[in-house]
């Protein structure tokens, strides 16, 4: 790829200028630039959270949020990345919980302190609107919260923003957790399945595929009915 | 129209060919290409498959599995020599002295964390190594879904004929089996610690057709099913207070006068420093070899997959089985340059999208097995000269994505495929109204080390489960097998790790086996600077490399 080709794009690494080919994500483009990454980087495909990436551009006051593995580079674009989002993890046992907002606001008081402003959703590279998952969460709505938080990929950039200094995506962890153990109807075909392997029911039909030579499986596979 | 301008995310010429791809669709809509019998299957494979390619292997030199083919990228590896030298270890002083060292902390080792600790092993004896953050895993990227037959239309015997035909008859019998009567269980066990998985109102499963199934027994959390599960098995561990060291790896496994394994040799990845680990069972949960960019492939694999497990298990001594066999993912990202290989989630195919041609023909039924799906596109591209070219150079088909829209109801992308419909947004391209543009990229590794059912390697004391491991899948995997893997195959690791250091004894920590190991590199005559495991991939630009000096 020559430079002509491709242009380039001046970006600062933690204020270092480094030219990069324009068309390359910000992860790439600080690979390019000569960075290794031992932190900062994980699935580079906007699944883990891990890249969370605050940055401006010139003649901009705004400060940005995004997965470095996610986003191309702009020009002039000053870059730096959250390696770790500090924070205890609060320990519960799912198994002797309810799923009520009471429970939640014990084992994280601070939400009581959120001042609606609304940052923690500006924040959010998956445009999760988060501060109206904890507004839901406040009125007890966990299943709100569900599909509200549901493509949250816990990088935590809200958190590191939030005046109130809430862990949001720990809290949206449990309030998934109890909605998921608690609010949702068990399927009854799965536990009956589990009964039945347990009794064995299917121990004589499996001995006998596994007893069976390559051929005879083959007709059997060809003969599948598949389902429409 | 110019053929240059950016119109909506697509280049003008590619445009034009999206009016090809639309022109058909109506009819398209009404009619699928027809399945390929066995016979078809097996001459396409032979033919355009990348694993049929007879240059990209060599017979390894050395070790147990010396003269079995594998491709270079992994035989490079297993002719390595090891990072450390034995003599600058001193294995007098333990630093970890635990009952369970496991080795990756994605959905297999915290699986096995956790029915170690329901099987009655402390949180405080079992030690998890990752070498990025727990859970930063290609477990955490899996979007489509996991297989379970639990349907009153389905059954272990329907699913076990499914893996077995995927498999091309060449997986191992105990391994399928168990995989799929345990499936159920594992799906409960999801289900208990409050995985929210698409359900309807009745609390009935959701489920749809993968690639090579008969029944429709995916079971997916929207296209989130991989991050829903292991965020949910990472909270679970964090909550039992099970140890994770997080940035550190496992560089070389350590075994006693016996020839048990007994632990390992980590490496702290900032600070440099190593530890001795010493363990009396071991369980290696490192996943596969994506990030070798086999014969040049893109992946969707994650930053780690770097095939440290094998590399480790092949030194003390452990068989593998089927390195030969790579699976290519049909349908990874050709277009645009920025997530180029990542991954188009099978659950577009399931729900209806099919892949067609620059001028708008079908070629290929949907939901063939993965390999052979991957080399129908590759036959289009290459040989019929019927792709889409980038302006990268990489050429690729569409999967005419806005089908789901017409065929389930407008919202259902939204709805069922968040992720997929996120990451085009970011590039501008809006997949409900326009087709996406794929080719095949390098997704799983097939074979790895041989494991009995009971998940113990042909090495006492040394444990494996999920990718690293070779058997259940023969040579190729079909989607929703592998979250399924690592649960069932994670849970009767922990278990049977946990039952085995309660007797297990282990004697005087040694590393003879890597003393040995280079001499029998010596003996073969391979003379090379290569190290390994190599931990993490190289992406730095070239000039900066020809450029370093390492000074400190």
């Amino acid at each position: 790829m020559s430079e002509e080709k491709n242009p380039m794009a001046t970006i600062y690494i933690m204020g270092k200028a480094y030219k990069v080919p324009n068309t390359l994500t910000i992860m790439k483009a600080i690979e390019y630039a000569g960075y290794r990454f031992i932190r900062s980087c994980g699935c580079r495909g906007g699944f883990c959270g891990s890249c969370t990436t605050f940055y401006r551009v010139k003649n901009d006051y705004k400060l940005y949020v995004d997965l470095a593995c996610q986003k191309r580079v702009e020009d002039e674009m000053y870059i730096v990345q959250l390696p770790f989002m500090p924070a205890e993890k609060p320990k519960w046992d799912i198994d002797k919980m309810k799923p009520t907002t009471d429970e939640v606001i014990r084992v994280f008081p601070e939400i009581a302190r959120c001042l609606s402003c609304n940052v923690c959703t500006e924040a959010c590279p998956q445009d999760i609107e988060v501060m109206r998952a904890i507004q839901a969460l406040r009125r007890g709505d966990l299943e709100d919260v569900v599909n509200l938080t549901f493509d949250c990929i816990s990088c935590g950039a809200c958190s590191i923003r939030c005046p109130a200094e809430i862990t949001h995506y720990q809290v949206f962890q449990l309030a998934r957790r109890l909605h998921g153990k608690y609010e949702t109807i068990p399927a009854k075909h799965l536990m009956e399945r589990v009964k039945e392997i347990e009794k064995g029911n299917f121990d004589d039909k499996m001995s006998k595929l596994m007893d069976m030579n390559v051929e005879k499986l083959k007709q059997l596979y060809k003969k599948r009915e598949i389902e429409k | 129209m110019k053929k240059t301008e950016i119109i909506e995310g697509y280049l003008g010429y590619m445009r034009e060919s999206i009016e090809a791809v639309e022109k058909t669709r109506a009819k398209r809509l009404k009619e699928t290409f027809p399945l390929m019998s066995l016979e078809e299957r097996e001459k396409i494979l032979k033919k355009f498959h990348p694993d049929y390619k007879e240059e990209a292997k060599r017979p390894a030199k050395v070790g147990p599995n010396k003269g079995d083919l594998m491709p270079h990228e992994v035989a490079d590896l297993l002719e390595a020599y090891p990072l450390a030298k034995p003599k600058d270890i001193d294995l007098s002083k333990v630093d970890f002295d635990v009952d369970i060292l496991i080795i990756g902390g994605g959905g297999a080792g915290m699986t096995a964390a956790l029915w170690a600790n329901y099987t009655g092993a402390n949180a405080e004896t079992i030690l998890i190594v990752q070498k990025l953050r727990l859970g930063d895993s290609n477990s955490i990227m899996s979007q489509g879904g996991v297989q379970a037959a639990d349907k009153p239309n389905d059954g272990p015997g329907l699913h076990y004929l499914d893996v077995m035909g995927g498999g091309h008859f060449t997986n191992d019998k105990k391994l399928a089996r168990r995989l799929v009567s345990d499936a159920p269980m594992l799906i409960k066990w999801h289900e208990d610690l409050g995985v929210i998985y698409d359900k309807e109102s009745d609390g009935t499963m959701v489920t749809i057709h993968g690639g090579g199934t008969c029944r429709k027994r995916m079971h997916s959390a929207r296209d989130y099913t991989g991050l829903e599960i292991v965020r949910s098995l990472k909270d679970e561990v964090l909550n039992k207070n099970i140890s994770v060291l997080e940035f550190t790896s496992a560089v070389e496994l350590l075994t006693d006068e016996q020839k048990q394994v007994a632990g390992a040799v980590l490496y702290n990845m900032e600070t440099q420093e190593y530890y001795v680990a010493k363990a009396k069972s071991t369980i290696l949960t490192t996943g596969g070899f994506g990030r070798l960019h086999i014969q040049g492939f893109p992946t969707t694999n994650h930053y780690g997959a770097t095939a440290d497990g094998i590399i480790l298990a092949y030194r003390v001594g452990a068989k593998l089985r089927d390195l030969d066999a790579v699976q290519y993912h049909p349908t990874g990202a050709a277009y645009p340059e920025q997530i180029v290989g990542l991954l188009v989630t099978e659950k577009v195919r399931g729900l209806g999208a099919q892949p067609v041609n620059k001028n708008g023909e079908q070629f290929v039924y949907p939901r063939e097995p993965r390999d052979v799906e991957a080399s129908a596109i590759i036959r289009e591209c290459y040989k019929r000269n019927n792709g889409i070219e980038t302006p990268t150079g990489m050429k690729g088909v569409w999967l005419d994505s806005p089908m789901i829209e017409i065929l389930q109801g407008e919202g259902t992308i939204a709805k069922k495929l968040p992720a997929m419909l996120r990451q085009y947004k970011r590039f501008d391209i809006d997949m409900t109204q326009d087709p996406i543009l794929v080719f095949p990229t390098l997704h799983f590794q097939n074979g790895g080390v041989i494991v009995k059912e009971n998940a113990e390697t042909t090495v006492q004391g040394l444990f494996a489960a999920g990718e690293v491991t070779g058997g259940t899948h023969g040579k190729n995997r079909l989607m929703g097998n592998s979250i399924l893997d690592y649960s069932v195959f994670g849970r009767i690791a922990g278990i049977n790790a946990a039952k085995y250091a309660k007797k297990a004894k282990i004697g005087k920590l040694t590393l003879n086996h890597v003393t040995k190991y280079k001499k029998m590199l010596k003996e073969a005559g391979i003379e090379t600077d290569r190290k390994a495991p190599i931990l993490l991939p190289e992406y730095r630009g070239e000039k900066v490399l020809s450029r370093t000096l390492e000074i400190f």
